[in-house]
């Protein structure tokens, strides 16, 4: 009872890493709140593949429900489990990734159980609520933090009095870190007709064709990343040089991806991938709002702009005043001169 | 074998926050919406589309386009009416504002029900003033209906199952769903048909009764005409109309709520400003280089 709760999401017996960021961070509210982490996975054939996947971010409990129709991923049986489980369970807190499956599957459970649900949080704090209206108090609530009207202005949701407390987060935002303390490792396989009704499986899955990812964007530690500035698809040819001599990897701004110059998956912002790189490139970039949450962890941020005044260049280590045709060149012909 | 359709769309009228200038921000840290201009939820727009494609080869289907809000989102009926719809409903009444998705969804479901027999509600993935995703999954599960979530295309509808195709994470799923089904559109799917010169003509002048301002021209021209062209009047229901527990609309149905809304504000950082001469650029790569930063 009342224990932080994530919902793992799998391709086929794969872990989504987004789901093990989620148990990092459902780890330290757990620890905070002095109560258990659990987890719970459903899939076909996943008995023996996924545990060693879950549990060392630190998960005292697994529920894992393995059966016939479980995966491909359908909204009715994935919800029935949830929501059978909750019910016996009575989590304080949900997780799960704010990708295609959680934002399919977290409003279905929420509307079952009239809980509340905070879509792509980019914060989770616990702390205390005083309701200006009820004159209620409330101690350690979870506060779901998270962009809203398109990224202007940043928003501290909370549920005061339903339970569980859900949120969806994208991936990249929390970093997931094995657990270096001490946890229970418990699992438990419960029989999945126990939980779902066979009406459920009705939505048939004819065709499902995934593609590994092209780059791996989120865990490269350097970033070169265009904007809008870098005026067409082949003036991202010679970013993807640099980030080739860097050995790095190319993001883009929202600008940018609109714009055709770069594909939808490099995008990086509120709306597309969060990086913490340890150095970032940002070339042509004006840095608004919703590019910047999604980089400014970065260790080193170089900004490359032949405006001084770009916003970005406020968070900016080093701003290079100059137009990207200029500077990029150097770059690459100075790295490769300099790094033998 | 195909068989008429009842299909209802779900729209939302929305701040346009995709260009948010400086004065939308007030100096608190708010949103001034005034400064934004109200459109039509982009993504629903592409809902609106797969649903005149399906009532043009599903003959005798009709598609009605169901909102909530204040009386000037009427025009989110119009624009529909505009393209090709046949009807619409507004949802408005003071005891619905403030809804979270919840009450909203509660809100939206029971406008379903009072309509009846629909056989495909579908929408928008989401508004962009949200973000969200929530509304149509939680009206599906509100109204007990199956759903399928990041449609690209409904690929066709047969003995009353619908076959889609939708994005996923990295890739492309096709399902099969049977009606009645909830279904929510990505913005990749195909863009909406602009509006009918003809039907702009015919319904110019269609509204809301509590949109009707008879001071203006336009109220004037609705309260005129609509004596004797019945569908110039739109379909406006309160909370009581759709038989609503106002317990479970707006603020008091909302289990979220909002601790505080703050203006973003990034820790400026001390910058090192260089200019793009070959001394200076190749003084930061030996820079970086020195400290390790980069190998």
């Amino acid at each position: 009872m009342n224990n932080v709760f994530v919902y793992i999401e799998t391709e086929g017996t794969q872990v989504a890493e987004v789901s093990q960021e989620l148990l990092t961070k459902g780890r330290k509210l757990a620890d905070q709140l002095g109560v258990e982490l659990h987890a719970v996975v459903a899939g076909t054939g996943i008995k023996g593949k996924v545990e060693d996947q879950i549990l060392p971010y630190g998960v005292d409990k697994l529920f894992a429900f393995d059966g016939e129709g479980l995966f491909p991923y359908t909204s009715a049986p994935h919800t029935d489990i949830l929501v059978n489980l909750f019910k016996e369970e009575q989590p304080q807190i949900c997780l799960m990734g704010a990708t295609v499956i959680g934002r399919d599957l977290g409003p279905r459970v929420s509307s079952s159980l009239t809980s509340g649900l905070t879509a792509d949080c980019t914060q989770l704090e616990i702390g205390d609520f005083d309701d200006v209206k009820t004159k209620n108090h409330y101690d350690n609530l979870l506060y779901q933090i998270r962009p809203a009207f398109g990224g202007n202005i940043v928003a501290t949701i909370v549920n005061p009095d339903h339970r569980p407390q859900m949120a969806t987060v994208r991936s990249g935002v929390m970093q997931k870190a094995i657990y270096e303390g001490k946890a229970k490792n418990e699992v438990v396989y419960p029989e999945v007709s126990k939980y779902v009704s066979p009406e459920a499986y009705v939505v048939k899955v004819l065709d499902h064709h995934v593609e590994a990812a092209k780059h791996n964007l989120k865990g490269s530690p350097i970033v070169v990343a265009g904007g809008y500035g870098m005026g067409s698809k082949e003036g991202f040819d010679m970013l993807f040089e640099l980030a080739k001599v860097l050995h790095g990897e190319v993001g883009a701004s929202r600008a940018a991806v609109d714009a055709g110059f770069c594909d939808t998956d490099r995008q990086i912002g509120q709306t597309g991938v969060t990086v913490h790189p340890k150095v970032y490139i940002a070339c042509g970039i004006s840095g608004q709002i919703q590019h910047i949450a999604g980089m400014q962890d970065s260790k080193i941020i170089i900004s490359v702009n032949s405006d001084p005044d770009a916003p970005i260049n406020r968070i900016a280590d080093y701003v290079i005043v100059g137009t990207v045709e200029e500077v990029v060149p150097k770059l690459i012909k100075y790295y490769k001169q300099n790094s033998k | 074998m195909t068989k008429p359709l009842k299909i209802v769309v779900l729209a939302k009228q929305v701040p346009d926050t995709r260009n948010v200038g400086k004065d939308a921000m007030t100096p608190e840290g708010t949103v001034n919406r005034a400064a934004l201009p109200a459109i039509f939820n982009p993504e629903d727009l592409n809902a609106l589309e797969q649903a005149l494609r399906l009532k043009e080869q599903n003959p005798g289907s009709t598609v009605g386009v169901l909102t909530m809000g204040p009386p000037r989102a009427g025009e989110i009926i119009r624009q529909g009416l505009f393209r090709g719809a046949d009807t619409g409903w507004l949802l408005t009444d003071r005891l619905f504002a403030g809804a979270d998705t919840l009450a909203t969804s509660y809100a939206l479901a029971t406008a379903i029900k009072k309509i009846g027999d629909v056989d495909i509600v579908i929408g928008g993935r989401q508004a962009i003033d949200g973000d969200t995703a929530q509304v149509g999954p939680q009206v599906a599960q509100k109204l007990g209906l199956n759903q399928v979530t990041y449609a690209e295309e409904i690929l066709k509808i047969e003995n009353n199952i619908a076959t889609i195709r939708r994005h996923i994470d990295g890739g492309v799923e096709t399902v099969e769903v049977p009606l009645p089904c909830v279904i929510t559109v990505n913005g990749s799917a195909a863009p909406c048909r602009p509006c009918n010169a003809k039907l702009v003509m015919k319904y110019k002048y269609a509204m809301c009764p509590l949109e009707v301002d008879v001071n203006a021209e336009c109220g004037m021209r609705n309260a005129e005409l609509s004596k004797t062209r019945p569908y110039l009047t739109l379909n406006q229901w309160s909370v009581a109309d759709v038989d609503g527990d106002p317990n479970q609309c707006g603020l008091s149905g909302s289990p979220t709520k909002v601790k505080t809304v703050q203006n973003i504000v990034f820790q400026a950082k001390e910058s090192k400003t260089l200019t793009a001469s070959d001394s200076d650029v190749e003084g930061l790569i030996k820079e970086l280089l020195d400290e390790k930063i980069i190998g």
